[in-house]
């Protein structure tokens, strides 16, 4: 008698509902796989004849398709980290001020404001970068180049026009701060309440509380939020190709010369136009680089938010 | 005569005797009044129970003692509560100041889970800058988990991360924890309320043994436990939602239990309050 209750709670329109909502986000989730695939489908066709092509059918006369895009690929990757190394230590700065520090209507404030700068095109920054911030680095640059340029970083000829990579990073991580700190504001704002009583009542100041309450829970979102600033990072296009000047199959660490490093959306956006026959075929195998790339960022990302994620 | 009696009135108190006098003390959250005007005296190296109904404002009464209160958003207080005649609440009294001064351990435990078990133990220590070497580190932490009878439990693992023991141990390393600074006074609020009863006796052990070294303070909603535990009881009501929480009566729990003064008093212990 009671099992039989049990199998008649759902009513017909009830279950009729709950097969419609399994329905509905099954399709969702395949719909995501579908367009992944598509999407890859359609690079390593559209590219494979870029991808065997020979000297005399590439963009820049590259020797083949790997002398091609080793250096972009390095330029992307080189640039986001860059980008991300001089973003996270901002990004978690304004998120503490605003979580833990600030009056609470500067903190609204701010908080909309860092938002804002989320919300700005990015042809907007690289023209700002290109404009203002170019030229007011490029002094710096020397000054870095003079004095510092025994560390491999900062060695060569520096820039005249600031044009450098190091310019081209900083204005990726006025880009992708915003994502981070919104990130990290979120789970400061989740600290569990129990461990920052902890921390008050043995007598810790408010750094002491964030040092011992705050900060240890929040490690696996600070690493979400800069793995997602990466990610955008390496798929920036505008800004880079605005700001950064660069110089053709360049592999080099410094960040202030001239020469530069340029990443694979810029020279795909650079050379695009102009592109014809095999040359089109070579920039999307390019594209399909970028792709695989970005999927083992990711696979890496879940890795270290897994390993360094959990409070230990 | 004369004379000795004016001189021991105005020096009332021994620095050593960690007396602590509420003198009206009122307590606000914004606009909301939490405890109206509470004056009641906690003696050195005793127990003292708060109990009443939720609402009362015990807990808010315990954590303004060590200046937890005001951590809360928009939260003030009126009054004074005095150590051994110092104003915690003075000009130039800085609450961190207080608090490692005054030792709380929480309702829920709430060790820092990514810290060892020594590590936690030293945590207050080491947030007052002390220089603690190795060995003296080591001394510390066997002598406050001896002291918080986890010792023999934890003696082989005491690299293991806090989160590593069950729930009464982790209250218990809480204990350790504020034990390892040798505060003046032990505030506990609710302490064994998210614990199982093995558990809970082996913490009103432990708050016994304290009593010698330390003054100490405890909320509870158990009134057996305020019964087994606390050598004076303090009792607290509240009219209703809204209104502020009041002190109906504070005398040693032997009294309090067996012969209020007041009836609401005897209605509570007597449990046929509300």
């Amino acid at each position: 008698m009671t099992t039989l209750a049990f199998t008649s709670t759902l009513s017909r329109p009830e279950r009729a509902t709950a097969a419609t909502v399994r329905g509905a986000v099954a399709g969702a989730g395949l719909l995501v796989t579908v367009v992944l695939i598509g999407v890859g489908a359609f690079l390593a066709v559209a590219g494979w004849p870029g991808l065997t092509a020979s000297s005399s059918e590439l963009p820049l006369g590259a020797s083949n398709f790997w002398a091609l895009a080793a250096p972009l690929v390095f330029g992307s990757v080189w640039s986001a980290v860059l980008a991300v190394l001089i973003a996270v230590p901002a990004a978690v700065g304004v998120a503490l001020y605003v979580t833990w520090f600030a009056p609470r209507a500067v903190a609204g404030f701010l908080a909309a404001l860092v938002d804002v700068l989320a919300a700005v095109p990015s042809v907007v920054y690289g023209l700002w970068g290109l404009m203002a911030l170019a030229p007011g680095l490029a002094p710096v640059y020397a000054w870095l180049g003079e004095h510092l340029g025994w560390f491999p970083l900062f060695a060569g000829q520096p820039s005249a026009t600031g044009r450098t990579i190091a310019t081209g990073a900083l204005v990726l991580a006025i880009m992708i701060m915003p994502i981070i700190a919104a990130m990290c504001r979120e789970v400061f704002q989740r600290t569990p309440r129990a461990s920052i009583e902890a921390a008050q009542g043995l007598g810790a100041t408010r750094w002491e509380v964030i040092r011992l309450a705050v900060l240890p829970f929040a490690r696996g979102g600070i690493i979400c939020g800069a793995m997602l600033g990466l990610g955008r990072a390496l798929g920036e296009t505008m800004a880079i190709a605005m700001v950064v000047s660069p110089a053709p199959f360049l592999i080099g660490f410094s960040v202030i010369t001239s020469a530069n490093p340029n990443t694979v959306a810029a020279f795909i956006a650079q050379v695009f136009p102009e592109a014809h026959d095999v040359e089109v075929s070579a920039l999307i195998g390019l594209g399909l680089a970028m792709f695989l790339i970005t999927f083992i960022v990711n696979a890496c990302a879940r890795r270290v938010a897994r390993i360094y994620g959990e409070p230990r | 005569m004369t004379d000795t009696t004016v001189t021991t009135a105005a020096t009332p108190t021994v620095s050593s005797s960690r007396r602590l006098a509420i003198e009206s003390m009122s307590a606000y959250y914004g606009d909301v009044q939490a405890l109206a005007d509470i004056s009641l005296t906690i003696e050195p190296h005793t127990i003292t129970a708060f109990i009443g109904p939720s609402g009362c404002g015990k807990s808010t009464l315990l954590r303004t003692i060590n200046r937890m209160h005001e951590t809360a958003p928009h939260a003030k207080v009126a009054g004074s509560i005095r150590l051994d005649g110092v104003d915690l609440y003075g000009a130039n009294v800085d609450p961190v100041a207080v608090r490692r001064k005054i030792g709380m351990v929480f309702q829920r435990p709430n060790p820092f889970l990514t810290m060892s078990i020594r590590d936690n133990v030293l945590a207050g220590l080491k947030l007052q800058h002390r220089k603690v070497s190795k060995t003296h580190g080591d001394d510390i932490t066997e002598m406050s988990l001896r002291a918080a009878n986890l010792w023999d439990s934890v003696k082989d693992r005491l690299n293991k991360p806090g989160s590593s023991l069950s729930g009464g141990q982790q209250q218990r390393l809480c204990i350790a924890r504020v034990i390892a600074v040798e505060p003046d006074v032990i505030l506990m609020d609710e302490p064994c309320s998210a614990l199982d009863p093995i558990s809970t006796a082996a913490i009103e052990d432990l708050m016994i043994n304290l009593r010698r070294d330390y003054t100490v303070v405890i909320v509870t909603h158990n009134m057996q436990q305020a019964r087994r535990v606390s050598d004076r009881t303090a009792f607290f009501t509240v009219a209703g939602a809204g209104e502020p929480g009041r002190l109906i009566e504070c005398g040693s729990t032997e009294q309090i239990f067996s012969h209020p003064v007041h009836q609401a008093t005897a209605d509570y212990v007597g449990g046929r309050f509300g």
